[in-house]
């Protein structure tokens, strides 16, 4: 009863405030939760702290857009994580180990996730294995497979080769400063590298999704992909193209997380599969697009970012960030899907 | 007279501003196999849906046996009494499952029955129900792994289990061998002689022929003619069903310039007689025949999906054979697909990018798309082909089902083509829609040469200059559009019938 009283106040709900609601919720639910904080938590409001916010949530973010792209055709990319993980160590194998260049370690990272894509993107469209089993597998694939060269250890300078050997490679400078630099701005040493790198990243696939041709024909096959196809689409392209931005995008965010550890950290990494996701599916609510969209991704990345950090610093214990990070998600996705079908049941009705 | 089955009195139905049935008033009786025969978007399948519980009338009634009856949903039609075998197979089987399960699946979910499946009783019962059917194969195979035909008659297999009053056939031999077909009938003829009321839909006239003991012709929604006095008049019938729409389109059939598409000795499967056409520029050909007759494959071959067994085809003198739907674009051979929410349709998108949507390469520059430039070509189109919106930012689940199509259409229309492939372009149009399109295209033909693969006759009457009959994967007719001997057409569509099968010299390449 009670929730066919709560469908009854659905269907009487103004139409426009409905759409107006589907529309701008979830970003005057963003902007109310900035201004709650500012006014509960102490020094939530300073730009050094909204500095913070975007710092913890950038790596998350470069992922998230790289899995937008493949929710985009319709797919889905669940060995993100394990590839940012997996550019971790790479890069530090590459330069404490190899003794090679910054140069070399992020080319070789991006090659990698360009491979890896590249195999996800075959197994799918020409192997014909279900996406969320192509990629689960990629994923147990390369966590494995990080660990062999070191037999499952961490990677530092100074560590044991065996046979008395010393790694004496280190990180390069050059390297650190992708994640440790800050770019000043207004204040002094405001904007670090990673930020800067995830908003470029995401005016860039936001424009490649939203108004190329080429990101149009992506949504067209993630909406029909029998009829793009129809059209002359070179739908199997797009689709490897997709898994290949994404491997991309997760060995950017890798190779900036190892730049900001400076240590190839086999535990670090963990929950970069899942937060990466939750943003980008948080984002289908943002504007009501009810699709991927880059803009969405962002601030479903900030949304969940902003929310940590305010919880934080009202001393909310570590262990209640799953917790609402999960709420936000289950309620992001009542709202796009939910929402949505009502609106689009009213039109055709 | 033999009782009363089921009686329908005065059903109406509307979707929308769509009036689909109009008074509806038919009996159907015990031992008697009525066809019924309707051109596309006659009222036949929300008849049926009706029927079987899958719509509800807005107005009139239903009695079965007596009692009244207003079904609820499928399972009650079912439960009741009326059992329908759909025209799409897979919604009447469980591809996954073997032969057995598929056959006792409603006995599953009955009420009463245990948790656990006795494998061996459930085979057990399900071998009596094939042989009572004459199927023969293993009840262990997975019905994925069974031809067509095989599937067909597992779903009517299913359908007898029920032992049903009123049996529903909608199309049912249109993916049936001619061995098969005669399999089905002689079941047919025993329901008949059971008792059962038999409902058949079907556009074989060798069917109907075989089978009907009257007819029923329905068009626009309403009963048109029923024949029940022997012999049965099947012109009459073909008449009835076609009306005289045919006399509100005028054409005047052109006779085209220069040879554009020519076809020579193709082969559109392996041991598929050969097919030679030529298509000329400015004319417009319908290639006409039932459900198998090859049409589809011919319009797949031509745009690439598919490659033929043997043949050439030449575009403009040059050797042409696609190997994509991109290589066919890309030489100027355009299909609008049928089934277009399946093949077509993008529903997140609007109007606008629906319809650019082949050529938005011409619609960018640096890849980067011009939203102004596309609304300003589909605002253009929208006006041209007739579309009823309010504008191009419409959402194109919001249209109606004419006014998407003509979305689907205007797409290829936006550039100009060699050959325009029209797959079924009248598929669930109203008529004004309808009469919009074939205007549009017949305007718009003259530098390019048009093929529209349609099965209603009177579709082709509508629209070609030229009306080829396919039948069996090979030509068996071709008629001039002027005067046509409705008779000679029919007849050539449903091919020659059983008796002269043997004499036919085109080879039965589907069946067996």
């Amino acid at each position: 009863m009670r929730l066919r009283h709560w469908q009854d106040e659905f269907r009487t709900m103004n139409r426009t405030t409905l759409d107006l609601a589907i529309r701008y919720g979830f970003l005057v639910l963003l902007g109310g939760l900035a201004l709650f904080f500012s006014l509960y938590a102490s020094g939530f409001a300073s730009p050094r702290s909204a500095v913070f916010i975007l710092q913890s949530v950038a790596i998350t973010g470069i992922l998230a857009l790289g899995v937008t792209c493949t929710l985009v055709v319709g797919g889905f990319d669940l060995s993100i994580g394990s590839v940012a993980t997996s550019a971790l160590m790479l890069s530090a194998y590459s330069m404490v180990i190899l003794e090679q260049s910054a140069f070399v370690a992020v080319v070789l990272c991006l090659v990698m996730g360009a491979v890896v894509g590249l195999i996800n993107g075959f197994l799918i469209v020409k192997m014909r294995v279900p996406d969320l089993l192509a990629t689960l597998g990629m994923m147990f694939l390369l966590i494995g497979l990080q660990r062999i060269p070191t037999q499952g250890n961490s990677i530092a300078t100074g560590m044991s080769l065996g046979e008395g050997q010393v790694a004496e490679g280190t990180f390069s400078a050059a390297f650190l400063w992708l994640g440790r630099h800050r770019f000043d701005l207004f204040l002094d040493r405001l904007l670090p590298v990673p930020v800067v790198v995830f908003l470029l990243i995401a005016l860039l696939i936001w424009l490649f999704l939203g108004y190329t041709r080429h990101g149009r024909l992506m949504y067209a096959i993630g909406s029909n992909q029998r009829a793009a196809e129809l059209v002359g689409t070179n739908v199997q392209r797009y689709k490897i193209v997709a898994y290949m931005i994404s491997g991309m995008l997760a060995s950017v965010g890798g190779i900036l997380l190892a730049a900001r550890l400076g240590r190839g950290d086999i535990a670090s990494g963990n929950n970069l599969l899942l937060d990466s996701v939750a943003a980008a599916l948080i984002g289908f609510a943002v504007l009501g697009a009810a699709r991927p969209n880059a803009f969405g991704t962002a601030a479903g990345a900030l949304f969940v970012g902003i929310l940590l950090q305010g919880l934080t610093m009202m001393n909310a214990p570590y262990y209640m960030q799953d917790f609402v990070k999960g709420a936000v998600l289950v309620a992001a996705l009542v709202f796009t899907f939910y929402l949505s079908s009502r609106r689009g049941g009213r039109r055709t009705a | 007279m033999p009782d009363v089955t089921c009686k329908l009195n005065g059903l109406d139905k509307s979707f929308g501003r769509n009036h689909v049935l109009r008074g509806i008033d038919l009996e159907l009786r015990a031992g008697e196999v009525t066809a019924l025969m309707g051109a596309n978007g006659a009222g036949k399948s929300t008849l049926v849906k009706v029927l079987c519980g899958y719509h509800f009338a807005d107005a009139g009634e239903i009695e079965l046996g007596g009692a009244p009856f207003r079904p609820l949903d499928a399972a009650d039609a079912i439960s009741k009494g009326v059992v329908t075998v759909h025209q799409s197979i897979d919604d009447g089987v469980i591809p996954d499952l073997d032969v057995a399960t598929n056959l006792m699946l409603d006995r599953l979910t009955e009420p009463g029955v245990g948790l656990f499946v006795n494998d061996r009783k459930l085979r057990r019962q399900a071998r009596t129900v094939a042989e009572s059917m004459g199927l023969t194969m293993d009840v262990r195979t997975r019905v994925a792994d069974l031809e067509v035909a095989d599937r067909q008659m597992i779903a009517i297999a299913r359908a007898m289990a029920r032992s049903p009053k009123l049996l529903i056939l909608d199309e049912p031999t249109s993916s049936l061998s001619a061995a098969e077909a005669d399999r089905l009938f002689a079941l047919i003829d025993r329901l008949r002689a059971d008792g059962v009321a038999i409902l058949y839909i079907s556009h074989r006239m060798s069917d109907i022929r075989r089978v009907a003991d009257r007819i029923v012709s329905m068009r626009d929604g309403a009963i048109s003619g029923v024949f029940e006095t022997e012999p049965l008049d099947y012109v009459g019938a073909v008449n009835a069903m076609l009306g005289h729409q045919m006399t509100e389109v005028d054409i005047d059939p052109v006779e085209g310039g220069k040879p554009v598409l020519e076809i020579e000795g193709l082969r559109l499967f392996d041991n598929a007689p050969e097919i030679s056409l030529t298509a000329r520029e400015g004319e417009v050909v319908a290639l006409t025949g039932l459900l198998g007759s090859g049409t589809t494959e011919l319009a797949e071959i031509l745009y690439g999906l598919l490659q033929p067994a043997g043949g050439a085809i030449r575009l403009d003198g040059k050797a042409y054979l696609p190997k994509s739907a991109e290589n066919a674009v890309a030489n100027g051979v355009f299909l609008s697909p049928k089934d277009r929410s399946v093949n077509a349709v993008i529903p997140d998108f609007d109007i606008a990018n629906n319809m650019t949507l082949p050529f938005l390469k011409a619609f960018s520059r640096f890849s980067f798309l011009s939203e102004r430039g596309q609304r300003r070509a589909a605002d253009e189109m929208i006006g041209r082909i007739g579309v009823v919106c309010q504008g191009n930012e419409d959402g194109i689940d919001t249209l109606s089902g004419g006014n998407q199509q003509k979305v689907m259409i205007g797409r290829w229309l936006l550039r100009a083509s060699r050959v325009l492939l029209l797959d079924e372009p009248f598929q669930g149009v109203d008529i004004g829609a309808r009469r919009d399109i074939g205007r549009y295209i017949r305007q718009t033909a003259k530098g390019r040469t048009t093929l529209v693969f349609v099965a209603e006759i009177d579709e082709a009457l509508e629209i070609a200059d030229r009306i080829v009959v396919m039948h069996e994967a090979a030509i068996v007719g071709e008629h001039i559009n002027r005067n046509v001997d409705l008779n000679r057409l029919v007849a050539d569509v449903s091919g020659p019938s059983r008796a002269q099968d043997q004499r036919a010299d085109a080879p039965q390449a589907l069946a067996g």
